[in-house]
This record gives structure tokens, C-alpha cells and sequence, in this order.
């Protein structure tokens, strides 16, 4: 076992008492690939807020190659390599699909160079490269709001790739998208892992069997159980709480 | 890539240009033509706009709503003046003439520096933008936005409004400071042959100002500016910070509005608090809306216009301005969301004729997938 590209050591997040989040603990490896589940209200929006410091969690510790996130902001965070695509696509709307890009591409992201510079051959080669890989080409020059919704997603996951982060966090990449466009995302994300560390929050149960591997279950703040999809559908306590008996158990959360 | 990076209207080349041989018509023709009280307004007017397009950096590029400009504007009004009075009262060996009505015998240390031409040029528009940047970046930092960004810049106004209003023996408290019986190069600044001069250096700066901001919002600078406005947590996990870019252009156009404060002083002779009154704030933001938010010749057109308006309005009738520029803004805000210019460039004008049945129309929706300026057989 190589160091752990991420730890999360005991974090609990309480927002006024209730316990989004409670003694979660949690290791990533470099290069994997991991699926998380849960139902709603178990804490996996929550879990990214906290590792993309959006949130501080109440007690706990992040822990990112070796260095602890919790005195870090969000844009720093994401300048340390950590790369976050939203659960509904958030692009820039008024902005060109190229230019979008190029705002995920920038490096430095400090004022005077965006002011002085042009992006560099090398941004722009990336820019048009990463179109191509999903396929915006021929919308390069339109504003992203003129996009369809599985085109934002798309553009979204270029933008994170953009970044060229170690870490990517993909919060429900594959809603309101065709079975198609699933198909390709999943293919996307799979070709992604290795040079990167990748972590899905999905519902879709056939997208998380498309990924092919290690998941790790989210009940009320903690980890319920980690393993291979085929072995989380026959663990009774995710049956209970999570494909099988829903009902019950969802009028219990928040929504 | 000719592609506009916004979804924002822009101009054809030929109506750009068009705007352009407008502008520099009435700048070199105006001081030949129009009498010297026109002319002088027209020079005021020219100065507030430059102070327009500062608010429509922050506001129609960036999303933040400043009520407070009267700030930067008077501060810059205020440079100028003091250096004026120096350096009028300092050719006949004594203190400004308000001084001595207050029974001062010594100059305030905070009027020394502006003794020098040099300090008072740079002053003028650095300190509002120091200003600005401590005050924006204390409230962005805490990332207080909206509404409440905007309630405390005009809270911040009335401060300053309040505090110049009573330092009689500062500054010369509610009566303010005149210039146009100042003398600058053995002229007297109320003067016919330097108010033209004024005129002059006026239309530069605005000229000057209009590239500056232009290039600020171009390119990927400018990017970053409207993904603040549109999204601003979403800008921080791309790995900017939207602090320090909102603090830089709340700074210039801090800045922007101390020149405009400074140009205007000179052409209509005194600053005053009233300068950071509220109501005036807020004029310069319905300037902007009515104009054409994030379109730069949007600000200067509003601007000029509005304040045309307001000088021929209340020639004629007195008293029914502020009900002409309500339902001027109500409308604009109701009608024109994009402002005049705004409407103008994203083809409103052609649509009226078109609905006038005196022009074709155009198929320009863009995933049509056409060249956007084919034209529909009906």
C-alpha cells in the first residue's frame, strides 16, 4: 500500500445538532476509481463540501498528500489538485465553451497574469484537445447557456479535467443524461482513473455497475460497508437501508 | 476567433464605428460650435460618464452594486480642490480664505502634500482607489454580496457624507470648496479660454478611460469578472479567488470615479458634500441601466444623455425631472432590461422596423445552425 492520496480521519459535521456527517473515515489511493452510494440524505454532498472546503468540518481532519485542508479555501484547495463538478451542471453561461475551457486551463490563476497574457500555445492546444475528447467542438465558439443539459455535463467534466487535478470529485455525472450518453460518461470516467483519483456520487445503480469497481456505501454520516458492487447488493444491512427497504427508511432523512 | 465571448450584445463593426465618428465629431466640434455655458455642460457630462464606467465595470461586468461611488467621486472632487485653493492662496503668502473665517492659523497636515501639482495628479484618482480596495476587500473578504453589499456602500456614504458635511475647519465642512475663482497658470479656472482646455482633456481621459476598461474586460481577465457575476462560489473550485479580482475593479473603478469627481469639479466650480449625497449615487447607476449594462458605450451614451435630459428638462420645467428619470429608469428596467444600447445592439431597433413590416426578418437563433444572418423565406 502506497500513502493514501486522501484521508479523512474521523469527521463529523453537525449542522445545529443534526450529524450530516459522523465519525467518517474514509482513504483513497492514488489512480483509484471509487463509487459512492447512499441514500438521500446520508451525507455525500455533504462529504465533498467538506473535502473542497466549502464547509469546515465540526471535528476531524482532511488530509491531502500528507497536508491538512482544513485551513485552506476552496480556491486554494482547488489549486492543490483537487477538482469538483457539481450534481446540476454549473457552467458559465455568458461564456464561450472555449472560454470556459480556458478559465479551467490558466496557469497561474492570479489577476495580473490573466490581465497581461493570452493563454499560452500549450492552454490553447489543451483547450481544443479537451473539446475534442468530449466532443464540443463544432460548439466551441457558442455560450455554454446555448448548450443541452448532457452537453453542460460534459463541458462541466472538461472543465475539471482542465484543471488537471490529482483528485476529481464527480457528484452525480450521469442525471437527466441518455442511456448513450451514460454509456460514455462511465467510459470517460474509467479512462480518467489511473492518472487520476476519481470519485463518483451516483444513484444510478447500472452506471455504478457500468464503473466496475470499488464502492463505498454512505448511511447517516458514516461508511456503511466498502467492496465490489456485486458483494454491497447481497450485504443485508445495505439492502435494508438502501435497495430495499427505501421507504422507511428515507421518510427518516432530509430532503 | 471573432466570436464575442458573451452572450451580451455586441455592435456590428460598421455601427461601432459609426458610434465612434460620433463621438469624436462632437468632441472636436463642440468647442467651435456650442456657446461656452453648452460646452461646459457638455464637459460635465463627459466627466460623469467617466465615473459611469467605472459602475458599469463593477456592476454590469461584475455583478457588484455600488450605491457608494459619491465616495470615490467626491474624493477625487476634493483633491483637486484643495491643490487649487493652495495654490491660489499661496501667491498672495496666506492660508485658504476659509481658514481664517474659521480663525485657523495653520494649515491642516493632511493639505500639505497637495502644495505639489505632481501629488494632487496622482492623488486623485489613487487615493479614492485605495479606498475602494480597503473598504471592498474587508466586505468580499467576509463575502458579503448583493443586496447587502449594496446597503453597505451607501451606509459608507453617508459616513463620509456626514463627516465632510461637519468639518468646517477641515475642509470647509457643508459650504464646500470653489474652484472657479481659483487661479491655475495666471488663469482664472471659471475662465472661458481654460474651461475649453478642460473640455479638451476631458473627452481625452474619457477616451483613455473607455480603452482602459475595455481592455480590462477583455480577454481572460474579463472571463473571470463575468463568471463572478454569473457564478461566483463555482469560480473559487476552479481555483480563483474572486476576492482579489472583485477588490481590483472595485479599486479602479474607484479610481475612475476620483477622475471623473476631479474633472467635474473644475468645469462646474466647488465641490461640496453634496457630491456624496444619496440620491446622486444612485442617478450614476440609473445612468449605467438606462444606457446598457455591460456595454462600455452604454454607460458614457446613459450618461451624457440622462444628464442632457436633466439640464433641458429643468430649463423648461423645473420640478418634473426626478418623475421624467423615474419613469425613464421604471421603463428601461420593465421594457429594456438590456438598457438602450444594450436593446439597441441586439437588434430591438431592426425587430421594430421589422414589425413595422419595413424590414425583413432575420433567423439568428444560433443552434439553427445557420450562418445567423440568413434570411427566413416566409
Amino acid at each position: 500500500m502506497t500513502a493514501p492520496l486522501l484521508e479523512l480521519r474521523e469527521i463529523t459535521m453537525s449542522f445545529d445538532g443534526f450529524l450530516a456527517l459522523r465519525d467518517l473515515n474514509l482513504s483513497l489511493q492514488p489512480g483509484e476509481l471509487r463509487a459512492v452510494i447512499g441514500p438521500n440524505g446520508a451525507g455525500k454532498t455533504t462529504f465533498l463540501d467538506v473535502i473542497t472546503g466549502k464547509i469546515k468540518p465540526t471535528s476531524g481532519d482532511v488530509v491531502f498528500k500528507g497536508r491538512s485542508l482544513l485551513r485552506d479555501q476552496e480556491f486554494s484547495i482547488a489549486r492543490l489538485g483537487i477538482g469538483r463538478k457539481f450534481q446540476s451542471p454549473r457552467v458559465f453561461e455568458q461564456l464561450t465553451v472555449r472560454n470556459n475551457l480556458a478559465l479551467a486551463v490558466s496557469r497561474p490563476k492570479s489577476p495580473w497574469s490573466l490581465l497581461t497574457g493570452a493563454l499560452s500555445r500549450q492552454g490553447r492546444d489543451r483547450v481544443d484537445q479537451l473539446m475534442e475528447i468530449v466532443a464540443l467542438h463544432p460548439r466551441a465558439d457558442y455560450p455554454a447557456g446555448s448548450l443541452s443539459h448532457g452537453q453542460k455535463q460534459w463541458l462541466e467534466i472538461a472543465m475539471l479535467v482542465g484543471q488537471d487535478p490529482d483528485l476529481l470529485l464527480v457528484d452525480e455525472p450521469v442525471a437527466g443524461l441518455t442511456d448513450e450518453e451514460t454509456d460514455l460518461t462511465a467510459d470517460l470516467l474509467k479512462s480518467l482513473a489511473g492518472d487520476h483519483t476519481v470519485v463518483v456520487i451516483e444513484h444510478d445503480m447500472e452506471f455504478i455497475r457500468r464503473l466496475d469497481t470499488q464502492v463505498t456505501v454512505l448511511h447517516q454520516g458514516h461508511v456503511l460497508c466498502e467492496g465490489r458492487m456485486d458483494d454491497i447488493q447481497r450485504d443485508e444491512r445495505v439492502i435494508d437501508v438502501y435497495l430495499g427497504g427505501a421507504d422507511d427508511q428515507q421518510s427518516g432523512e432530509q430532503h | 476567433m471573432v466570436a464575442s465571448s458573451t452572450l451580451l450584445p455586441q455592435p456590428s463593426r460598421w455601427i461601432r464605428v459609426a458610434i465612434w465618428v460620433l463621438i469624436l465629431a462632437v468632441l472636436v466640434a463642440a468647442p467651435s460650435v456650442l456657446p461656452v455655458f453648452r460646452l461646459n455642460l457638455l464637459g460635465r457630462f463627459l466627466s460623469l460618464a467617466i465615473a459611469a464606467l467605472g459602475i458599469d465595470l463593477i456592476w454590469g461586468f461584475t455583478g457588484i452594486l455600488s450605491l457608494g461611488q459619491g465616495v470615490f467621486f467626491a474624493l477625487g472632487g476634493y483633491a483637486v480642490a484643495m491643490f487649487l485653493q493652495l495654490n491660489t492662496s499661496a501667491a498672495a503668502g496666506m492660508l485658504p480664505e476659509f481658514f481664517r473665517l474659521y480663525g485657523v492659523s495653520s494649515l491642516p497636515f493632511f493639505w500639505e502634500p497637495f502644495r505639489s501639482p505632481v501629488f494632487t495628479l496622482i492623488a486623485l484618482w489613487l487615493v479614492p482607489a485605495l479606498v475602494a480596495a480597503v473598504l471592498g476587500y474587508l466586505v468580499f473578504r467576509n463575502r458579503i454580496k448583493g443586496v447587502y453589499f449594496s446597503i453597505l456602500t451607501q451606509a459608507a456614504l453617508l459616513v463620509f457624507f456626514n463627516f465632510f458635511n461637519g468639518q468646517q475647519k477641515l475642509i470647509n465642512g457643508t459650504n464646500g470648496l470653489p474652484t472657479d475663482t481659483t487661479v491655475l497658470f495666471g488663469q482664472q479656472v471659471g475662465s472661458e479660454p481654460v474651461q475649453r482646455v478642460l473640455f479638451w482633456i476631458t473627452g481625452l481621459l474619457l477616451i483613455l478611460s473607455w480603452f482602459f476598461v475595455r481592455w480590462v474586460v477583455r480577454g481572460r481577465f474579463g472571463d473571470v469578472l463575468i463568471a463572478i457575476r454569473d457564478d461566483e462560489p463555482r469560480i473559487r473550485f476552479t481555483g480563483f479567488n474572486p476576492v482579489v479580482f472583485k477588490t481590483i475593479v472595485f479599486a479602479i473603478a474607484g479610481a475612475l470615479a476620483g477622475i471623473s469627481g476631479a474633472l467635474f469639479t473644475v468645469q462646474s466650480g466647488i465641490v461640496t458634500p453634496q457630491f456624496m449625497s444619496v440620491p446622486f449615487s444612485i442617478e450614476m447607476v440609473i445612468w449605467v441601466a438606462v444606457g446598457g449594462r455591460g456595454t462600455l458605450l452604454g454607460a458614457i451614451f446613459g450618461a451624457v444623455l440622462i444628464n442632457y435630459g436633466k439640464s433641458l428638462v429643468s430649463e423648461a420645467l423645473p420640478q418634473s425631472w426626478l418623475f421624467i428619470q423615474g419613469a425613464l429608469f421604471i421603463l428601461v428596467v420593465t421594457a429594456l432590461p438590456q438598457g438602450i444600447l444594450g436593446w439597441f445592439f441586439a437588434g430591438g431597433f431592426r425587430n421594430l422596423l421589422v414589425r413595422a413590416g419595413l424590414a425583413r426578418p432575420l433567423a439568428t437563433y444560433p443552434s439553427l445552425e445557420l450562418d445567423g444572418q440568413e434570411e427566413v423565406r416566409l
